[in-house]
């Protein structure tokens, strides 16, 4: 298969697979509690639809979504629901939000599924709607509801490459790679389902070239289904390939249009774990109740792939882990390049979480510091979506952010390239997430400003036409005054004052 | 169990200035060598004053700003603009040349305008053409090269060459000659062809005696730093392309008074210009483009002062003037962002 390529990123970054990548998954013991933000998708947050005290099974829907992009969230285990308040969610800021807590009863009872075996015989519609209703959202970390990607028979543009995304290109992240070892034939099962619905010609999965075996065990579960269909292939390992824009690049030779989505080329990307709950969903009829996440880093004693309920709080993952080791010096959510460091390890993992990171001091950087910017390029030249960061940083640190717009700061992926090649140490991609999310509400609240002027204007236009109107009804009003009868009437009325008058000077 | 929290990436940095510097050094050292192999020990006279007084300037302007002076020492950037600086002057300057430049450097061109990464033009250069407009004559004597000068210079001579020019007057006219590319202007402005002008004795087959030798090793040495991704291909590629094709077309034209490009090329300071100078990333184009532009209009303006300037090497004059370009280069010349036509 011809294979493109995207500029710049890292061939070179220490992969850290080893850890982890040749343990089997296992499932993770049921938790006492299991903790749901309402919020652990992008879009509206679920609305809850049980009270403290109500009893629960695995894979209940506890809370329902609300609007269309949304997504609902089931129980991962049979219990009591305890609380409906804020809880810490996995946020970079540290952030409390509403969460559902459940008592487990250790039961682990279940709803009764409805399987459908016989997808084919299920129109998009009914499809998309399974997929709704099981709260799957995208699985590789960007948690946006599926069903919506799926709903393409509204679109101009007709599907015709489905990419399902193996390739794992953070650091120490092994979950999908494990995944497709070990499940391959009901991540093809699934594919064969997004096929139906998309209308697709072709699907193409995608792993990196440094995971052979996964390759073969992926061949082999193609062969055995014998669908032409489908096709696996390897991909160069250069992070970050497994972004969603530069493996269309890296596969089609396409780009996606700036503010477009790959929907508009006629491409739809699923990460292949988001695959498997599209399965299980429409198979089993099994909700996303539970995901493989990869637990590894110096700083856990024995690191893990597990197959772990959603909701389950870190620590008890840790404790799977055989518990902390004296290095544990930071605690990070997703790979090392794009994750976000937590302060507590009693944050529950969400849906997006595909790996807990517990970084050693040796690991991570814990002190750096930033030298002047000595405009080598070297962050341009790594920069997959080839921006100009030096030039981009001096306007994130000035706050001018029209002119970072007019650079095309909005296209920054926030791989964090750029920032890991700085020969000065700048912290690059904390600028340009900095100035991304100042430019989102500086645009927001010109938007606000735009309406409130509109508002105003027609207000202005309203009174104005109101003012003609009523002078144009008093003209009208004096002209027809001005008209005889009128005169008239207004004649007889003097007079009959003027008689009225008279008489009564006449009784004095 | 608590965590203290950073941002991401949690990677550390694959890279520093300070390596990048080093590796520049490294690249210099084939160039330096053969400079000292042809001209004598002049050219670590140079070096060590200048080096010494980068490292003083650069600590006193430190702290005069108020900034932390390990980090700005070891970055090895002084070190850096000392060392090119030693390597474009002549190899008998007085002391106080290399002395007065280096101090022009780091404190005008440098810290004035704001230090690394904020001064506009190239602070080795910079001193070399206020050296140049300033001290014209202390600025020409470059000793003969090893082949013209086989019993080479003592260095009891150097040191008191560097240290008291005025009394030696007689030895220094007796070991010193005019650069080739100097001869070469001046006989052509007395109408000699070029042909009559290399039968001198300090030209040779490919520039001039000595000079093609150091030449190629700057040469070498660059493409090490191109090899390590130091630096990139388009700004040396463009100037030496910038000056092989203009010079190209002259010699074509006229080609009895015109020298040919590869004497251009290998003469003076094409080749430590092209991948030690102009590449300084502070004060070059950004943009891939730009730089290729940059480089091409460095060798074009290179060509034009060598041929009809007042002076006979260009480089310097060329760099600092496209120096002020560059935020015009960088602005229309911004690299394609992916999903943008």
């Amino acid at each position: 298969m011809k294979l493109w390529s995207f500029h710049g990123g890292l061939p070179s970054l220490a992969e850290h697979k080893n850890e982890s990548v040749n343990l089997p998954i296992e499932v993770a013991p049921i938790p006492k509690v299991l903790i749901y933000p309402l919020g652990q998708h992008i879009g509206n947050a679920a609305k809850p639809l049980v009270q403290v005290g109500d009893k629960v099974l695995r894979g209940q829907k506890i809370a329902a979504a609300q609007g269309m992009v949304s997504a609902p969230i089931h129980a991962g285990s049979s219990g009591t629901v305890s609380q409906i308040a804020d809880h810490l969610i996995p946020h970079p800021s540290g952030f409390s939000a509403p969460s559902i807590t459940i008592e487990t009863d250790g039961l682990d009872a279940e709803i009764d599924y409805t399987p459908h075996a016989d997808f084919q015989q299920l129109t998009v519609a009914q499809l998309v709607d399974i997929i709704r209703e099981a709260g799957i959202v995208g699985l590789g970390g960007a948690a946006f509801p599926t069903a919506i990607k799926l709903n393409t028979q509204s679109k101009a543009v007709a599907i015709d490459t489905l990419i399902l995304n193996g390739a794992e290109c953070e650091p120490y992240i092994s979950c999908d790679d494990r995944l497709l070892k070990e499940r391959a034939s009901r991540i093809v099962e699934g594919t064969e389902i997004l096929l139906h619905m998309l209308g697709a010609k072709q699907a193409i999965l995608a792993v990196e070239d440094n995971t052979p075996d996964t390759f073969s065990s992926i061949q082999e579960a193609i062969n055995n289904n014998n669908n032409q269909a489908i096709n696996a292939t390897q991909i160069p390992t250069i992070y970050p390939t497994g972004g969603e824009k530069q493996l269309i690049q890296t596969l089609t030779g396409k780009e996606v249009p700036s503010g477009k989505i790959p929907a508009d080329i006629g491409i739809v990307s699923i990460n292949v774990g988001t695959v498997y709950a599209i399965q299980q969903a429409v198979i089993e009829g099994k909700p996303l109740t539970s995901r493989i996440i990869t637990v590894t880093g110096e700083g856990v004693k024995k690191p893990h792939n597990l197959e772990v309920r959603i909701g389950t709080p870190i620590s008890a993952l840790i404790d799977v882990c055989h518990g902390y080791t004296k290095q544990a010096e930071r605690l990070v959510m997703g790979g090392p390049m794009m994750g976000f460091a937590l302060s507590s390890d009693s944050i529950p993992v969400v849906k997006a979480t595909n790996c807990i990171l517990v970084a050693s001091q040796h690991e991570v950087v814990t002190e750096k510091r930033a030298m002047p910017c000595i405009r080598c390029g070297l962050c341009a030249s790594a920069c997959p979506v080839s921006l100009s960061p030096q030039q981009l940083y001096w306007f994130s640190r000035s706050d001018q952010l029209d002119k970072a717009a007019q650079l095309n700061l909005s296209d920054c992926i926030e791989c964090g390239c750029c920032d890991v090649v700085c020969p000065s140490h700048i912290p690059l991609a904390q600028h340009f997430r900095y100035a991304k999310s100042a430019l989102k509400v500086q645009n927001h609240e010109k938007q606000l400003s735009n309406i409130a002027r509109e508002r105003f204007e027609a207000r202005e236009e309203r009174l104005a036409r109101d003012k003609a109107e009523r002078a144009e009804r008093s003209r009208k009003k004096k002209a027809a005054l001005k008209n005889k009868p009128a005169k008239e009437e207004i004649d007889a009325a003097v007079s009959r004052s003027k008689t009225k008058k008279s008489s009564i000077d006449n009784e004095d | 169990m608590q965590f203290l929290t950073s941002s991401a990436p949690f990677i550390a940095p694959q890279n520093s200035v300070q390596k990048m510097m080093l590796w520049v050094l490294i690249a210099l050292m084939p160039g330096i060598i053969t400079m000292v192999w042809q001209f004598g020990y002049g050219v670590l006279a140079n070096i060590i004053i200048c080096v010494s007084t980068a490292l003083i300037t650069e600590a006193i302007m430190i702290r005069l700003r108020g900034r932390a002076l390990g980090p700005a020492l070891s970055d090895l950037s002084a070190v850096v603009t000392a060392v090119l600086l030693a390597l474009a002057l002549p190899t008998l300057a007085p002391w106080w040349i290399p002395f007065i430049g280096t101090f022009i450097a780091i404190v005008i061109a440098k810290h004035l305008y704001g230090g690394l990464g904020y001064n506009p033009f190239n602070p080795a250069m910079v001193a070399f053409a206020i050296l140049m407009v300033s001290f014209p004559k202390s600025m020409t004597v470059w000793a003969l090269p090893h082949s013209l000068l086989p019993s080479g210079i003592s260095f009891s001579d150097i040191i008191t060459i560097v240290l008291d020019q005025q009394s030696k007057q007689t030895l220094i006219d007796a070991i010193t000659a005019a650069t080739p590319l100097d001869e070469m202007k001046t006989q052509l402005g007395l109408n000699q062809t070029v042909e009559e002008i290399r039968a001198s004795s300090i030209f040779a087959s490919l520039s001039g005696q000595g000079w093609q030798w150091v030449s190629i090793a700057f040469l070498f040495g660059g493409l090490i730093l191109l090899f390590k991704k130091i630096i990139s291909w388009q700004i040396p590629v463009g100037l030496l392309a910038g000056l092989f094709t203009i010079s190209f077309a002259f010699y074509l034209l006229a080609p009895s008074v015109t020298p040919s490009p590869l004497f251009h090329l290998l003469s003076g300071g094409a080749m430590l210009g092209a991948f030690f100078i102009a590449t300084d990333p502070v004060t070059a184009a950004t943009t891939p483009k730009g730089r290729f532009i940059y480089g091409v209009l460095i060798g074009l303006l290179t060509y034009i002062i060598r041929t009809w300037g007042g002076y006979p090497e260009g480089i310097a004059f060329a760099v600092i003037l496209i120096n002020m370009a560059v935020p015009l280069i960088d602005y229309y010349t911004p690299p394609r962002t992916y999903g943008h036509k």
